[in-house]
């Protein structure tokens, strides 16, 4: 029997399907969620399926409805709530953070938060900065929730229903650009332990650790830095709350070289926090400093030009590894780039809006 | 004659449940100074009638939701006091395990959900709480309290506009007393502005009502508990209402001048407790005798509840990590 492949966008409404068939306490809501474009596709029939009262749209007001999903959850539902841009959940931060956070400590445990919100994440073809923020580093400072970052198919699916099944608050931060990737996706119900990092790609040299789209930039970077020999290992941490520690620091260790890949700012960001473990835990088996690779601590600005200096690309992973090695950066072309791409498209057919 | 007799024995009973709060308070205030209960509180001194009036009217299994000051709500309800002083004590037998205090106060066992000091926060969960009683098809009605100030607030709008676009059995009840801390109504809102007419506009019911008469309360509110109960909708309630001491802690504080005097003595007069025992001994409801009774049990209960509290061991240091994720159902 052949495996099945589908697009990331429909492994989670299949996800979500699953979840729902299962749990009758579950219901979805979302701005668009039975709309004619469903979300990127991923919602796509689930009304049709689950009814109208199981499978809604929504007023455009992120924070009550948070507190809505929040409240529903404590009174014994499991709801899914899906935003299609991250940057508007901003605005239900207070819910969030204050609320579904909370709750279970607040109250020694006496009501749990088993939401699940879906945001996805943005990156260029002009959004600039109030619709392509990866805003992982904020939701996964706060105790109490999780925070999930799938990179596959396979995994978006297998995650989400975790996340759905999970009695805690759970982030499920999907990257714009990989609801068309195509993979491998059983049928039926799995789950993935949330705080399960994969090992995407082994090696002996490096560890690159990334989560989400950076996982597919770090594991482009290994296949050209194996072609001089250096073997990359690559970490696809899978969830960022609660991160698998144990799994990173074990392949540090044992590389002894570390970068860290992220898709969020620099500063206090995830790849600040895994560079902070690594240190304090596999320090005395670093060969060399470990290194991070994400955007500068600036919004990513409209035009192409600037976008272009916004992003760092396979080959800033690629000369971040060059450089513990003490080899001379390479250019876009010696690397088989068109040094005039834009980083702001995920491939050249890309003609936007979304 | 029968009637009239159960009204009585109804108005005792409200009497008796606003006197259990007053003296529960000014025990709260009495002792604050010990340093023993270590967390702000915010006294519901003077504000007993609606919680009292709004919870006669409600089921044992109804939700509720409260603020900061919530302490009238949750012994209004049912609420657990040996669970509710402990909790002001920080301790292990508290309704919160000592981690919430005063304004975060829990007793699922009687429909309260929680409380929480972010103002406004707690409207959507209200109506979420009724959104899950409206998927399981019951007719549960959820209480949501708050005060003036969260009127203010962009998340009262998306809490009134979605309990009305889904017909939900949530009630919003404000208690206006005038006063977000020291800011008084007049600074904060245009004088023509309406919370009614803001709700009626949302699509909710409505009903206004004199928040320091217990009994105006309680028929302002099973109006709207049978509505809703019926499927008639949510229903926005607002009491005009009057907090005795500070904001927050033990003291009067109107010797800062931040009320006009007058104002203070007008309400002071009003203070639902004592209007309500004046009405009861006047009219032969309430004698000496019987209002010295229900004041010596309530006094032993409190007494109870507060050694109690101060006998119950703190949390253990180990358990810091507990519950910042729900445990293994």
């Amino acid at each position: 029997m052949s495996a099945r492949t589908i697009t990331y966008a429909e492994a989670l409404r299949e996800g979500t399907a699953v979840a729902m068939a299962a749990d009758p306490s579950t219901f979805l809501m979302g701005l668009g969620v039975p709309d004619p474009k469903a979300i990127f596709g991923t919602t796509t029939g689930l009304q049709a399926q689950f009814g109208a009262e199981r499978v809604l749209d929504m007023p455009t007001a992120e924070n009550g409805m948070t507190g809505v999903a929040i409240g529903a959850a404590l009174a014994g539902k499991r709801p899914i709530m899906v935003h299609q841009r991250v940057d508007f959940t901003l605005l239900a931060l207070d819910q969030i953070a204050n609320s579904a956070a909370k709750w279970s400590t607040m109250f020694n445990g006496q009501g749990c938060v088993p939401l699940t919100i879906r945001m996805i994440m943005g990156r260029g073809w002009g959004q600039g900065p109030q619709h392509s923020q990866n805003l992982q580093a904020t939701y996964g400072h706060f105790p109490g929730l999780k925070v999930v970052m799938p990179s596959t198919p396979h995994d978006a699916k297998g995650l989400l229903i975790a996340a759905i099944e999970d009695d805690n608050p759970t982030i499920v931060l999907e990257h714009r650009w990989l609801g068309n990737t195509i993979g491998e996706v059983p049928e039926g119900h799995y789950s993935i332990e949330l705080g399960q990092a994969r090992v995407a790609r082994r090696g002996n040299d490096v560890t690159l650790a990334a989560s989400g789209y950076s996982t597919l930039e770090a594991l482009r970077a290994a296949e050209l830095l194996a072609h001089i020999g250096i073997d990359c290992e690559v970490i696809d941490l899978r969830t960022i709350k609660p991160l698998d520690r144990a799994t990173i620091v074990a392949s540090a260790a044992r590389t002894g070289r570390f970068v860290a890949v992220d898709s969020g700012w620099k500063t206090f960001g995830i790849a600040a926090e895994l560079i902070a473990l690594v240190s304090e835990s596999a320090f005395g088996s670093l060969k060399t400093a470990p290194v991070r690779v994400t955007p500068p601590d600036a919004y990513v600005p409209t035009t192409p030009s600037l976008a272009n200096a916004f992003y760092p690309s396979t080959t800033t992973i690629v000369n971040a590894v060059r450089a513990m090695y003490g080899l001379r950066p390479k250019t876009d072309l010696e690397l088989g780039f068109d040094p005039d791409r834009l980083l702001d498209v995920p491939d050249a057919s890309f003609r936007g809006p979304f | 004659m029968i009637a009239q007799g159960r009204r009585n024995q109804r108005l005792v009973a409200l009497y008796r449940e606003m006197l259990r709060i007053r003296l529960v308070e000014e025990t709260i205030a009495d002792r604050y100074a010990e340093q023993e209960m270590r967390c702000p509180v915010h006294l519901s001194i003077g504000q007993e009638g609606v919680a009292v009036g709004v919870s006669a009217a409600l089921r044992k299994d109804d939700y509720m939701i409260s603020t900061h000051r919530a302490h009238a709500h949750y012994l209004a309800k049912g609420g657990d006091l040996r669970a509710f002083i402990a909790e002001l004590y920080g301790r292990e037998t508290g309704c919160s395990g000592g981690r919430g205090g005063s304004m975060h106060i829990v007793d699922r066992s009687v429909g309260m959900i929680g409380s929480t000091p972010i103002v406004g926060g707690s409207l959507p969960i209200a109506v979420g709480t009724a959104f899950a009683t409206r998927l399981d098809g019951g007719d549960r009605v959820t209480v949501v309290y708050f005060g003036d100030g969260t009127t203010e607030e962009g998340v009262f709008l998306e809490a009134l506009n979605f309990a009305a676009l889904k017909a939900l059995n949530v009630i919003f009840v404000c208690e206006n007393n005038g006063f977000s801390v020291y800011s008084a109504l007049a600074v904060r809102q245009h004088p023509n502005r309406s919370r009614v007419a803001i709700a009626a506009a949302n699509g909710l019911a409505t009903g206004t009502g004199d928040g320091n008469d217990v009994a105006a309360v309680y028929d302002a509110a099973k109006v709207a508990v049978d509505r809703a109960r019926n499927g008639g909708g949510p229903t926005f309630l607002e009491f005009d209402t009057f907090r005795h001491r500070e904001h927050c802690g033990p003291f009067f504080d109107d010797d800062l001048g931040y009320r006009d005097p007058a104002f203070v003595a007008e309400w002071l007069a009003r203070d639902p407790v004592t209007t309500l025992e004046r009405t009861l001994l006047a009219d032969g409801t309430l004698d000496a005798a019987l209002q010295g009774e229900i004041a010596s049990e309530l006094r032993a209960e409190i007494d109870d509840a507060f050694a109690f509290a101060k006998a119950s061991p703190f949390p253990p240091p180990g358990d810091l990590l507990r519950h910042v994720y729900a445990e293994d159902r």
